[in-house]
């Protein structure tokens, strides 16, 4: 100890502790930092096939090597659930230009199809990859955690009960009806389109599968009110009340009136 | 069986009074008797029984406004046994699942209760909600009826005044109701509402202050609006309902023209047995639509929104749709209106939208009597009814008003429109701006076209009959339309009509050559008088249906139209 306190005043000292500071710091945080679930290990032959279809199907607009272009972004670091959930719902290939990919629901490739892609876009730079399906399914996610979580996070601009909103200049947040889990989960890690991102940092994946939880269960409840309107607030309602409400009410006092006639 | 009822001289009623009193020998005629030796309310339960009300379907529109309103007062009371008016924070503890264990208002956990746990809550809290929203509906399309007939001239004045007050407190008692359950869309509309007290000049922050007890959204707000929304403002819609029924009751309804209906009787069904019978029945119909809607369709599922708490809100918050005019108002309001000056913020982007543009609509229609009343200077009493056609400037004003007023309730709805219809929120918008502008101008364009040419349809059918499709071939091979004359039934409203001239320019000056001192006002009369009446159809006169008929006697054929009393003097459009 007393020869290492001799030596605390070498020339060198002050780089040596800046580089095992820096050397431990970095050590730490590749330890405790939150890693992107990992997919099933994807093949080098699957990849091969990936680039095949992404050559056949995605180059045009993303780039030969997936280097973007001016009608697509670059594909570097998109990742795999990137790929899956862009692929997966239909959105790409984008069937024309427009402020915003649609959902589809005639699927264009098969699952080993979009897996092959992804494992070839997951290839060329690290990226969030396909989540597991535990942390998807919904099961075991806190329903009541998830609904808070929703309502603070979510429903700003897919609606209270998941039927969408509108955003600027035609781009729409997306009904959420329906979607499976893992689309959901992808869509959060990877913020597609005017989407944010939702890392592990700001949700950890339990409160993302706590969503998922939340989001199955209020649409698997009954509508214990009767016709839900599309659950889109007091428009439809108002818009129920003046047609079918006023038109009955008119109809009775009509009929009424031709009773005693 | 139609009785005409004429003013009753006192004598009379007390003749038939003394009459009842001695010839009631059944029991309940003599419980009848007992109760009116003790209260005298026989002499006025017969009069009010003989009261003679005219038969027509839009007559009935108020009465749809009166029963919600009923409706609204019975199931408000049975909510009111279970509602908690309380910011208090408790766990959730009910039996809808995906809200277990959420930290809430009791106020929300009590609405939660009544529509999962308390037996028939749910659908009495959407019949409540439904009866709340055909109430506003109910009003809005009466005021119409009530304008467009031309129901608000002497006497009536001072009942279309109180019905635009009743129709503005309707809303806000609406809104109150709306805010109470503390969900997450109520939690968003208090908050709105808030920024909108802010936005008054000078005062808003203290206002605001007043009302939350502090600061958004505190403690106090929500046992405030409770007792605003079953206290203080039931008490007062019901006062000036009362008001309103009992003038009606005074003035006597109005009725439409037609054979024997004149300006001095009503030509219609008693009260007693007719009447309450039918009145009776209507109101178990509305209740039946009422109670069939709220069973089938949901309404504000407080549920799927969640507890209120500040940051979240959801896309597609609306006001229930008797404030989105405000709320559409306030969306097309550009920015740039909001400045700074003497230290002060001045919102006008918020503040005439969302605050300013209640009072000054209502205001507009409440002072429009006397408006039309100054440009016609018309004194006198009219209980016939014009029909819509026949006073075609100020239909086509009141339909005018009307679109305004649809454009800004659609506005607010902007951004489901974009949406559902794929369109972008800023196109929407941008085209709501200037459809506010452009659409009141065409309507009234429009409607008073379509007046002039429905008054001139009717002045064909009554000189020339109607079409009745029948082509005849004569011996010497030339065609004709048979036409059939109406008869008198059908002609009478299509002429009972007045066509009033617009008023001329006097010299203004008089025998000396000094000019009247109100010679400005007079000109400004005659010219708003040219503007309601100076295109106009008069109706068919006696001389010129017999002209027509004698006409039709020698020639079979109408074709050529008879170019009569159709004025355009100098037509301006």
């Amino acid at each position: 100890m007393n020869a290492l306190a001799a030596r605390r005043r070498h020339p060198a000292a002050i780089a040596i502790l800046l580089f095992l500071g820096l050397a431990l710091v970095g050590t730490a945080y590749s330890l405790l930092a939150p890693k992107p679930a990992q997919a099933a290990v994807a093949t080098a032959a699957d990849a091969e096939l990936g680039k095949q279809l992404f050559l056949a199907n995605c180059a045009t607009c993303h780039g030969l090597n997936a280097e973007g272009t001016k009608s697509g972004p670059t594909l570097m670091g998109v990742g795999a659930a990137s790929v899956d959930f862009q692929v997966g719902t239909g959105r790409m290939p984008l069937a024309g230009p427009n402020v915003q990919a649609p959902r589809i629901d005639t699927v264009k490739f098969t699952e080993e199809q979009i897996a092959a892609m992804a494992a070839y876009v997951a290839s060329l730079a690290p990226g969030p990859a396909i989540p597991d399906a535990k942390l998807t399914s919904g099961e075991g996610g806190d329903v009541a955690l998830g609904g808070e979580i929703y309502r603070v996070n979510c429903a700003m601009c897919h609606n209270f009960a998941g039927s969408g909103g509108a955003l600027t200049r035609g781009k729409y947040a997306p009904s959420l009806y329906g979607v499976d889990g893992r689309y959901v989960y992808e869509a959060m890690i990877t913020g597609p389109q005017s989407m944010p991102v939702f890392n592990d940092t700001n949700l950890n994946p339990e409160a993302k599968a706590s969503v998922i939880a939340y989001l199955k269960a209020t649409q698997a409840e009954p509508n214990v009110g009767g016709m839900t309107l599309g659950n889109l607030g007091p428009v439809s309602e108002g818009m129920f009340v003046w047609i079918f409400g006023l038109l009955l009410m008119i109809a009775c006092a009509f009929w009424l009136g031709q009773k005693a006639a | 069986m139609s009785t005409t009822a004429s003013a009753r001289t006192a004598a009379d009623l007390r003749a038939a009074d003394a009459k009842g009193r001695t010839g009631s020998e059944s029991k309940a005629g003599a419980a009848g008797v007992w109760v009116d030796e003790r209260t005298g309310l026989a002499k006025g339960a017969a009069y009010m029984m003989k009261k003679v009300f005219p038969d027509h379907w839009s007559f009935m529109l108020g009465e749809v406004a009166m029963y919600s309103m009923i409706i609204c007062l019975l199931t408000g009371v049975f909510l009111s046994f279970w509602f908690v008016p309380s910011a208090g924070q408790i766990p959730y503890n009910g039996s809808y699942l995906p809200l277990q264990g959420v930290i809430m208002s009791e106020a929300y956990n009590s609405t939660l209760a009544i529509s999962f746990d308390i037996r028939g809550g749910l659908l009495i809290r959407q019949i409540h909600h439904w009866a709340a929203l055909m109430f506003c509906v109910a009003i809005t399309v009466h005021m119409l009826r009530v304008f467009l007939t031309g129901a608000f001239r002497k006497p009536r004045e001072l009942n279309w005044v109180i019905g635009s007050i009743l129709s503005m407190l309707a809303i806000v008692e609406g809104f109150a109701g709306y805010s109470l359950p503390d969900d997450l869309l109520s939690g968003t509309g208090i908050r709105a509402a808030e920024g909108f007290i802010r936005s008054i000049p000078l005062v808003g922050s203290y206002i605001s202050y007043l009302l939350f007890g502090g600061t958004f959204p505190g403690e106090a707000i929500i046992p405030r609006l409770y007792s605003v929304h079953v206290l203080l403002l039931p008490a007062v819609l019901i006062g000036l309902f009362t008001a309103h029924i009992v003038l009606v009751m005074v003035h006597k309804h109005t009725q439409f023209p037609g054979p024997g209906r004149t300006n001095e009787n009503v030509v219609g069904f008693p009260l007693m047995p007719v009447y309450t019978a039918k009145a009776g029945g209507f109101f178990f119909m509305v209740f039946g639509v009422l109670a069939i809607i709220s069973a089938l369709v949901t309404i504000n599922p407080i549920w799927a929104y969640g507890p209120y708490d500040p940051s979240p809100v959801t896309a597609g918050s609306q006001p229930d749709w008797y404030m989105g005019f405000a709320d559409g108002a306030l969306r097309l309001l550009p920015g740039f209106l909001e400045f700074e000056l003497f230290g002060f913020t001045w919102s006008m982007n918020v503040f005439l939208g969302a605050v300013a543009l209640i009072p000054l609509m209502y205001t507009a229609a409440g002072v429009y009597p006397w408006i039309e009343a100054w440009v016609t200077g018309d004194k006198r009493e009219h209980h016939l009814l014009d029909r819509p056609r026949n006073a075609p400037t100020r239909t086509a004003i009141g339909m005018a008003a009307f679109s305004f007023y649809v454009v800004l309730m659609f506005a607010a709805g902007n951004d489901i429109m974009a949406i559902r219809l794929q369109l972008s929120i800023n196109d929407v918008t941008i085209l709501f701006r200037m459809l506010v502008f452009v659409v009141p101008v065409i309507v009234f364009w429009v409607t008073r076209r379509i007046c002039w040419s429905l008054q001139r349809h009717d002045r064909e059918k009554v000189l020339h009959g109607r079409e009745t499709g029948t082509i005849i071939r004569t011996a010497e091979g030339k065609f004709f339309e048979r036409h059939e004359d109406i008869d008198a039934f059908e002609r009478w409203p299509l002429v009972a009509f007045e066509s009033p001239a617009p008023l001329a320019l006097t010299d203004g000056a008089d025998a000396n050559g000094v000019s009247a001192k109100d010679a400005k006002k007079a000109r400004r009369r005659v010219a708003w008088s040219n503007f309601y009446f100076k295109t106009r159809v008069e109706p068919v006169t006696p001389t010129e249906l017999a002209a027509a008929h004698h006409h039709g006697e020698h020639e079979a054929i109408s074709g050529g139209s008879a170019p009569a009393a159709i004025k355009h003097d100098k037509h301006p459009h």
